[in-house]
């Protein structure tokens, strides 16, 4: 069937008749049914409706009929070619649709495969709980205070009310710098910032001060050369202990949980007067069948630093009127805070750098 | 302190059925924390029975030694009533006296258990007891013989060797010395416990009067000795045994029995809190002094050790010189021995902080010392003096000499005077002045009010109430701290963390996200670790500031750099089987700048501003550093395909991901530093700031740390970067036009950097270049030796409409043309 027609009457034109285009249209649609993939489908569709397509071709004849019959000729073409098309659309999505679903089938992976490509890694347990600290005194509206681990004996003891003979002097075991009489220690406690804080700022003063601290305790589960403290320190007109009642059980409900309160037993510091140790409500046991719980170790509090009233020698040292202001100060172990909050009871991992260790922790805790 | 319940409860009555755990609870809340409760017998178990001697036969053994078999009257405690029959090693008793004898069932302290069992050829049917066998003592010459009227056979012998007694063990805060003493915490217990009465004063007694007949004592230094007591007692039998109650109790209290004039001063001691010396009175010779030595001056004490004296140091002398190392430790050419027949009592008020430096300079601790460095009642010397001679008398044999020697006077107590309302006001309860008057009295003091204002004296043993607020954290104690409530203060409006806070917290979290690990680690540094990092000797790093008292003579310093720590912790971990570490740390380091002292500033007043500078410029400089190290894999190898080792550029890189976290872009500039190999290790900086240094170790550090080769680290002064740090960072705008992208290759000589090839592109591009990125290194035979091709792909983009060929072109060949110019750069064909 090609080249112009040119031997028959025009109007005689084979391709266009009736039986002859529904033949072309009934095979193209048959083609179609039996395409059984997307290339199959190609194929077809080149061969039905492609430009040498039976139905192409007799469309191109169109032209060669006398004007009167070309009208019912393309009516009769284009639904053929119309029904051709709609069956090729039709097929091309119930075959798209078969070759999406096997596609998805053929790449099935084993998800459980390991994904760790990259290192994962950790902060150390102790910065955290120290932001931890340091977030919610923030949320309180204090500051966070900062100041130089190797101190200058003055701010870590005098200006505290340790003077050179005190005897608390020798309840902490101070590393000194050489020479001894330049008077440079590394500080025994974050103290010295509170004593920096006041001689640089006016009050009201609500800050709190989390660091490095250091003393001469030979290295063991229980003792470290080095470790983390925590200070507070409230300078403001009519502050009592009552105040610091109140801050102390705020920190504890928020380090620990919910109605976790502090208790306060009389004590001696040198900054502070009166001066008091603070136990921590065991937040394991609550104090609730508190003789088997291994937190507490059956006394239902746990011991956790200490506080007072800042002694107004401690303020007139550092510029403060005593008469004007009071306030309160108190300390306590981070690590220690850490160790009964996570269950640890020896404290070497915190300083020996396993990455096992930190990287247990993450980012949070 | 530990005291015997039974010894506290002599001077004070407490309700019927008053529990230790009640007791010991009121004396926690009120300021002396029970530490623990022991009982000595805790540790025996079984029948431990009084028993009498019945018979003794003495049995030579082949062994040479000869035992004793023994029948002994334990009445019905055998359940048969007949005679026990029991070998007994010792020799000390005769039949008649009366033994302690454990009998089969029982269980001795370290769990020794007593059965019947044969031995020497008898059963031995239980065993006959000496003081070390019943943890009492490490008296074991002989079994304990019971004083004939202790008890009857059979009848149990704990209470009579006082194995029932409970003793308290109480933490006493050096504030509160008056209760190392049995006098002070029976005052406690009258004070604290609830319907306690009756204190009994230990120390009130009727002394006999002054007068000149006792031995002289002259003082010269009345403030380091403002009383000085001396009595004499005569006839005094060396040999004399300690009574049982004065061992037990002593040994109770924690110390040891010595010998009886020994014994009876601890005793007294531990009852009034006054230490007590005894001389022999015969080897003192002349008239006792009390002085400061001389410079130099020499003195064995007691426990043999030949001593230097310096001039702050109080003696007792006689003629022959010192005798004694005043409160803190007797002279051993005095000292009491077996032949003394006249002892002379010492009891003496020394000044505290004497004391306290004489102990600390000698290196002495003792219970004697305890108490007078903390400061001991004044005004007891006579009282306690005449108790020693009464129980020297008494079981010594001794009678007192004439004579009473009292010089000096106890120092009056200083007055406080403090607002009415101040307890009120400090603890945020509503105590009312009848309270306050009410708690100060029962604690001792005479107080006097005068309308707001309130003055008390504190009594002779509270040395340390010197303060107002001293006087309100008697009363708070006593109301009870545990009613204290509970209020939050409202702080002004904060700040929040400072922006170097925040910073620090963010530097933490990047690394943290890019894969390394935080660790922490003492800042403790010695030469051979410095040595360890390749050091020159003149790198500033080695100079570090010193540890009078380091803890270990390895790392005497603190550290310049934070890398030898975090080496060793790589090393280690590596050694734990780690295939890929990455640590890093961010601590100050210590670096020395100053040879000035930090001044010891007065605390009566605010320093002067120009002190505490002065104070600050003394201390070291302390930046905070970063260190990371990293070993062995970046990345692991999986079922996704080999791993990547790691490499200089994963140090570099992650220095630029901290300095890109706070907004900032480092310069990089190669550099040759220890402990970094000297051809891979990068300077970085911000403009003429020295940020610090990374890159791949040098292959013999990583030897050293035991790290695999090719490790890295980096260390960088965080304290640059956050002073750099942008804060404000203006919005950026982007053009919407599209982008031209234009590679270009240029061959450089492989001396040439990177960076600055990059850096002339980037010039000579324009502002129409949008981005620059190097994205290939490639070297080959046919660029010739020492030569490197440097693909860029170069992105131009205009702001204001579509780029056109000829602009592109013209802003590449620019750009190519300043590479060429500074670079010597060639563009490949």
């Amino acid at each position: 069937m090609s080249g112009p027609n040119s031997e028959y009457d025009p109007v005689e034109v084979t391709p266009l008749q009736a039986e002859h285009v529904a033949a072309a249209r009934d095979e193209a649609i048959a083609a179609i049914a039996a395409a059984a993939d997307l290339e199959a489908l190609k194929q077809v569709r080149i061969a039905h409706t492609g430009d040498r397509s039976p139905l192409a071709l007799a469309n191109r004849e169109i032209g060669a009929l006398p004007p009167q019959a070309r009208k019912e000729a393309g009516q009769r073409i284009g639904q053929a070619r119309g029904a051709v098309n709609q069956a090729l659309a039709a097929r091309q999505e119930v075959l798209e649709a078969e070759h999406e679903e096997r596609m998805l089938v053929e790449e099935t992976v084993d998800v459980t495969l390991p994904t760790d490509r990259r290192r994962r890694g950790g902060r150390h347990p102790i910065t955290l709980q120290s932001e931890l600290i340091a977030d919610i005194f923030v949320a309180m509206g204090w500051e966070i205070a900062e100041g130089p681990v190797v101190e200058a004996e003055w701010l870590n003891f005098d200006a505290l009310n340790l003077g050179p003979d005190h005897p608390a002097r020798t309840m902490q075991d101070t590393f000194w710098t050489e020479p001894a009489d330049r008077h440079v220690v590394l500080r025994t406690q974050t103290s010295p910032v509170q004593a920096r804080t006041m001689l640089t700022r006016t009050p009201p003063i609500y800050v709190a001060c989390p660091g490095r601290v250091f003393r001469t305790d030979e290295y063991d589960a229980t003792h470290s050369p080095m470790f983390h403290q925590v200070e507070g320190l409230v300078v403001d007109e009519g502050i009592t202990m009552a105040h610091l009642k109140g801050s102390l059980d705020h920190l504890a409900s928020q380090l620990f949980g919910d109605g976790i309160d502090t208790r306060f037993r009389p004590s001696y510091f040198p900054f502070t007067e009166p001066s008091a140790e603070v136990d921590v409500r065991c937040f394991v046991c609550r104090g609730v069948d508190a003789e088997s719980c291994r937190t507490c170790r059956g006394e239902g509090w746990i011991e956790w630093g200490g506080c007072g009233v800042v002694n107004p020698r401690v303020l007139v040292a550092c510029g403060v009127d005593p008469e004007r202001y009071s306030g309160f100060a108190f300390g306590m172990g981070i690590d220690r805070s850490f160790m009964f909050r996570h269950n640890l009871e020896d404290l070497r991992p915190l300083f020996e750098g396993d990455v096992r260790f930190s990287a247990a922790f993450g980012t949070e805790i | 302190m530990k005291a015997p319940k039974s010894w506290i409860l002599e001077h004070v009555d407490v309700p019927e059925g008053t529990s230790t755990d009640e007791l010991t609870a009121r004396l926690t809340l009120t300021g002396l924390k029970l530490e623990a409760v022991e009982s000595a017998g805790a540790d025996i178990s079984g029948p431990l029975v009084v028993g009498r001697v019945l018979t003794k036969e003495p049995e030579p053994q082949k062994n040479g030694k000869t035992i004793n078999w023994c029948t002994v009257d334990v009445g019905d405690a055998n359940g048969t009533g007949e005679p026990q029959g029991i070998v007994c090693g010792a020799h000390n008793f005769e039949p008649g006296d009366l033994v302690v004898v454990v009998l089969p069932g029982g269980v001795l302290p370290g769990g020794f258990e007593i059965s019947a069992r044969k031995t020497y050829g008898h059963v031995s049917a239980g065993m006959i007891c000496s003081a070390r066998e019943l943890g009492l003592g490490e008296d074991h010459d002989g079994i304990i013989v019971l004083p004939a009227d202790a008890g009857e056979p059979g009848q149990d012998v704990r209470g009579i060797l006082g194995l029932d007694e409970e003793v308290i063990e109480l933490e006493v805060n050096p504030d509160r010395a008056y209760a190392l003493s049995i006098r002070g915490i029976a005052r406690e217990v009258a004070v604290s416990v609830p319907g306690a009465t009756g204190f009994r004063d230990p120390a009130l007694r009727d002394t006999p009067l002054a007068d000149d007949q006792g031995h002289p004592v002259r003082l010269e230094d009345t403030t380091g000795c403002p009383v000085f007591v001396a009595r004499t007692v005569s006839g005094f039998d060396s040999a004399a045994p300690t009574p049982d109650f004065i061992a037990q109790r002593i040994t109770a209290a924690g110390m040891r029995p010595i010998s009886l004039a020994v014994d009876v001063t601890n005793y007294v001691m531990l009852e009034t809190g006054r230490p007590i010396h005894g001389y022999d009175a015969d080897k003192v010779q002349g008239a006792i002094v009390v002085r400061r030595a001389s410079e130099g001056e020499q003195l064995t004490t007691l426990d043999g050790t030949r001593r230097t004296l310096t001039a702050e140091d109080l003696v007792v002398c006689d003629d022959s010189g010192p005798i004694g190392l005043g409160g803190v430790m007797g002279g051993e050419s005095t000292e009491i021995s077996g032949s003394t027949t006249r002892v002379l009592v010492e009891s003496a008020h020394w000044d505290a902080v004497s004391m306290f430096r004489t102990g600390r300079r000698h290196k002495i601790t003792s219970e004697a010392g305890k108490r007078n460095e903390r400061g001991v009642d004044p005004t007891i010397c006579e009282a306690a003096a005449d108790r020693v001679v009464e129980l020297l008398t008494t079981y010594g044999g001794a009678s007192a000499e004439p004579g009473v020697t009292v010089v000096g006077e106890a120092p009056a107590m200083p007055t406080v005077t403090m607002a009415l309302d101040l307890p009120a006001n400090v603890s945020g309860l509503p105590i009312d002045p009848d309270t306050t008057v009410g708690h100060l009295e029962a604690v001792g003091c005479t107080v006097r009010v005068d309308g707001d204002t309130l003055t008390a004296t504190p009594p002779p043993w509270r040395p340390d109430v010197t303060d107002p607020y001293d006087l309100v954290e008697e009363v708070v104690r006593l109301v009870g701290y545990d009613t204290i409530p509970s209020v939050l203060p409202a702080a002004p409006g904060g700040r929040g963390l400072t922006r170097a806070q925040q910073l620090r917290r963010r530097i933490g979290r990047t690394l943290a996200g890019a894969g390394w690990v935080e660790v922490v680690d003492f800042p403790f540094v010695g030469e051979t670790d410095l040595d360890a990092l390749g050091l020159e000797a003149d790198d500033p790093r080695r100079t570090v500031l010193r540890l009078s008292n380091p803890l270990s003579s390895e790392a005497p310093a603190m550290t310049t750099t934070l890398l030898p720590a975090l080496l060793r912790t790589a090393g280690r971990n590596v050694g734990l089987g780690a295939s890929s570490v990455a640590v890093f740390e961010t601590a100050t380091v210590t670096l020395p700048r100053s040879s000035e002292a930090a001044p010891i500033l007065p605390v009566d007043r605010r320093p002067t501003d120009a002190e505490l500078d002065a104070l600050v410029k003394a201390l070291p400089d302390q930046p905070l550093h970063l260190g990371l190290v990293a070993a062995g894999e970046a990345d692991p190898a999986g079922w996704w395909g080999p791993g990547r080792p790691v490499e200089w550029s994963d140090a570099v890189d992650a220095v630029r991901s901290v300095a890109d976290a706070l907004g900032l872009e480092l310069d990089v500039r190669p550099a040759a530093l220890a402990p970094w190999h000297p051809g891979r290790c990068a300077e970085l900086r911000l403009g003429d700031a020295l940020v610090g240094h990374a890159g791949e170790l040098h292959p013999r550090v990583c030897t050293t740390f035991g790290l695999p080769a090719r490790s890295v680290a980096a260390e960088v002064d965080l304290d640059v970067l956050i002073q750099h740090a942008v804060h404000l960072r203006p919005a950026p705008t982007f053009s919407t036009f599209p982008a031209a992208k234009e590679d270009v290759a240029l061959v450089v000589e492989e001396s040439v950097e990177a960076a600055a090839v990059e850096a002339a592109l980037r010039e000579g591009a324009g502002d129409l270049l949008e981005s620059i990125r190097l994205f290939d290194v490639y070297r080959s035979e046919q660029l010739g030796e020492g030569r490197k091709s440097l693909a860029f792909a170069l992105r131009f983009r205009a702001p204001d409409r579509t780029l056109t060929d000829e602009d592109t072109t013209a802003a590449r060949e620019a750009a190519v043309a300043l590479a060429a110019e500074r670079t010597g750069a060639v563009q490949r064909a």
